[in-house]
């Protein structure tokens, strides 16, 4: 199997489970019980929060606090800003943000808030200038994510937040960093930035852990309330085992990083290179340089990506699609329509995701069977003269 | 990820009769690039039997199987016999759709319509599955879906809710403004087949009668209960509930919740239930 799915999930890292392991077996006690059996837990929990310090480049451990996935992050950052400053309600964030960010917005336009989503160009670019002009005084919240997870494009949250802090300092600037974490270098304690959202399973931790930076003086009010647990902004007994598992995750992401610009980078050019020259009807939907190492997007026209996919899998590659029929929502990708991606191309686009994990093999085996695949499917494609022209100014 | 059938998978794997017939007698579209979905059937004859058809689709894994098994379905029919193939055919021989893909089978009988038409005008198959004129009117701009298209996928598929018309047509399923007509559209069918449907006294009895022993005493009979008809005056079905279910403090319950939605449900729409 090639796997070239990774915006979607990774692979545990075997060095992550092993780092697991005494937690789900011996290891068990509940890290707030007295005895010294609950030493070992609590003393973990303590060592993952430093790594995650590291890897986010905050300036205290305290900063950080465990949840239990992406969603949750983003869900309390936004639920919990919004709950402390109730007198603005006047919200920003972007037309391409992830659903768990985009869906909990609408709820708050629901109950009355006013929300501006910024739109992006033709390359995914943010339209930053619309955003500058959209801050208001009472703009409580500004939400836009570090990576966009279709098209890979980095969005500049370090000059965003100088410019919020600057205009007005009251308003709350959250990055939804999961897609950045672990594919470029963070460093919050260097910039504006109130409140940061990471997932575990996108850089080779196990699902069903995240983790939230929140900036000291920062408020924000508890989504799961209960016991003292994470200072008291987040209760539920620890889940320990998977908090050592996105510690550990933490640090060798930290080690890969630059394996990560280079080479993963290399092998993701080598596969859009090799798939725009060897495949008629493929085109870049986005090409800037700003972009994480990993992700391309690249839309075949008059194919639908569904089926694109199923063929893929056939011969045992994942990737995914922006395409309506892969979901059950009827609609494709909000990232792409934003972008004003033809339909031509929309319909068909595919998104591929590499990991450190991914062999140059993997990218070579892909770029040879894609021209094939698309063959046969154009072949049953009613756009048979539109085709034509492509094959045409292909060459 | 979709559960499709096996057969799904062999056709969209091994697609049947791709491609286009030059001389092609009839020819039929539907669905577009921009909504995601596209599919023309190509049909040569001779005389009035379909002697060869061909595909071009531009969509999923299930279109391309649903147009794909079309063909094979149609090719050796007469014309008269192809008219008959509704989408719930088309899905049957392909051993069932997941329900959000039925839109697929859909967009297979409207090419094949769209072919009809050409050859027994357009009033006449329209008159066949009982459309009107003024049905051409588009319900759902997004997915440009007419009121016709709602009202055959409502009435071959047995739709009830405005989910389902969704996943039929895909009515609905972009910015969801046409969700209230096709609720109209859903209701004002249902008024017309009820009264199309209308019952003799008798058989209203019997139908009654029917439901309650096959369909509710059994489940009540799971919780130690059971029920008993005694009268129907009207619309008011009389009955009585006995064993666990006579002294049960969620009697009301059982009655309105259960009872009568099961009987409005399959009866008629007007009945209500009252304990005796």
């Amino acid at each position: 199997m090639i796997y070239l799915d990774n915006n979607a999930t990774t692979k545990i890292d075997e060095r992550v489970l092993e780092e697991m392991l005494p937690y789900l077996r011996e290891d068990y006690a509940n890290p707030s019980s007295m005895y010294d059996f609950a030493k070992k837990p609590a003393a973990a929990i303590k060592e993952a929060r430093a790594k995650v310090r590291d890897f986010l480049g905050a300036a205290s451990e305290k900063d950080i606090y465990f949840t239990s996935c992406g969603s949750e992050s983003a869900n309390t950052a936004i639920k919990g800003v919004l709950n402390c400053n109730k007198e603005k309600r006047h919200i920003i964030t972007t037309k391409v943000e992830h659903p768990a960010v985009l869906n909990t917005y609408k709820e708050f336009e629901k109950n009355g808030y006013e929300v501006d989503y910024i739109g992006v160009n033709s390359q995914g670019e943010l339209d930053i200038e619309e955003l500058k002009s959209k801050l208001r005084k009472d703009t409580a919240l500004v939400s836009v994510m570090y990576a966009n997870n279709e098209t890979g494009v980095i969005y500049p949250v370090e000059e965003i937040a100088e410019y919020i802090k600057s205009k007005s300092p009251e308003t709350r600037f959250f990055v939804d960093g999961v897609q950045a974490a672990g594919k470029i270098p963070i460093n919050v304690k260097e910039t504006q930035i109130d409140l940061l959202g990471i997932s575990g399973h996108k850089f080779h931790a196990p699902k069903g852990i995240g983790a939230l930076y929140v900036k000291p003086d920062v408020r924000f009010t508890p989504l799961i309330n209960g016991g003292h647990q994470e200072r008291g902004m987040r209760a539920g007994t620890e889940n320990v085992p998977y908090i050592a598992g996105i510690g550990k995750a933490a640090e060798l992401a930290m080690e890969a990083l630059n394996y990560e610009q280079k080479e993963v980078a290399r092998l993701r050019n080598k596969l859009e290179e090799g798939i725009l020259k060897n495949v008629f009807n493929a085109r870049l939907n986005t090409g800037v340089k700003n972009r994480v190492p990993n992700t391309t997007n690249i839309g075949f026209e008059y194919v639908e990506g569904e089926l694109i996919l199923l063929h893929l899998s056939d011969i045992g590659v994942c990737a995914s699609s922006g395409s309506a029929c892969t979901s059950g929502s009827l609609e494709p990708s909000h990232v792409l329509r934003a972008m004003g991606i033809p339909f031509t191309a929309l319909h068909g686009s595919i998104r591929f995701s590499l990991s450190r994990f991914t062999k140059e093999s993997d990218i070579d085996f892909v770029i040879e069977k894609m021209p094939a695949i698309m063959d046969k499917l154009t072949s049953i494609s009613p756009f048979q003269d539109e085709l034509e022209v492509l094959r045409k100014r292909k060459g | 990820m979709w559960e499709y059938s096996e057969k799904v998978l062999e056709h969209y794997r091994h697609p049947r009769n791709v491609g286009k017939i030059d001389d092609a007698d009839l020819i039929g579209e539907a669905g577009s690039l921009a909504c995601g979905d596209s599919l023309k059937i190509y049909l040569k004859l001779d005389g009035n039997v379909i002697k060869d058809a061909k595909f071009q689709t531009f969509g999923c894994g299930s279109a391309v199987a649903s147009s794909s098994i079309l063909t094979e379905m149609i090719i050796g029919k007469t014309l008269e016999e192809a008219k008959k193939i509704t989408n719930k055919d088309i899905a049957e021989e392909l051993g069932g759709l997941p329900q959000e893909k039925m839109h697929c089978s859909v967009m297979g009988q409207e090419a094949l319509e769209d072919a009809l038409k050409k050859y027994y005008g357009k009033d006449e198959i329209e008159e066949e599955i009982g459309l009107s004129k003024s049905g051409d009117k588009i319900v759902c701009t997004c997915f440009n879906v007419t009121e016709n298209q709602i009202w055959e996928a409502i009435k071959v598929n047995g739709l009830k809710t405005v989910e389902e018309v969704t996943n039929y047509t895909k009515a609905g399923g972009a910015c969801g403004r046409c969700k209230g007509l096709i609720k109209d559209i859903i209701d004002t069918y249902y008024k017309k087949e009820v009264k199309a449907e209308e019952l003799t006294p008798t058989q209203k009895i019997l139908k009654i009668s029917k439901v309650i022993d096959q369909q509710i005493s059994p489940q009540l009979q799971k919780d130690g209960g059971d029920i008993e008809l005694i009268d129907v005056e009207g619309n008011k079905v009389k009955v009585k509930l006995i064993g666990m279910c006579s002294g049960c403090k969620n009697a009301a319950m059982t009655l309105k919740a259960f009872v009568e939605s099961v009987l409005k449900d399959k009866v008629d729409s007007n009945l209500e239930v009252e304990q005796v």
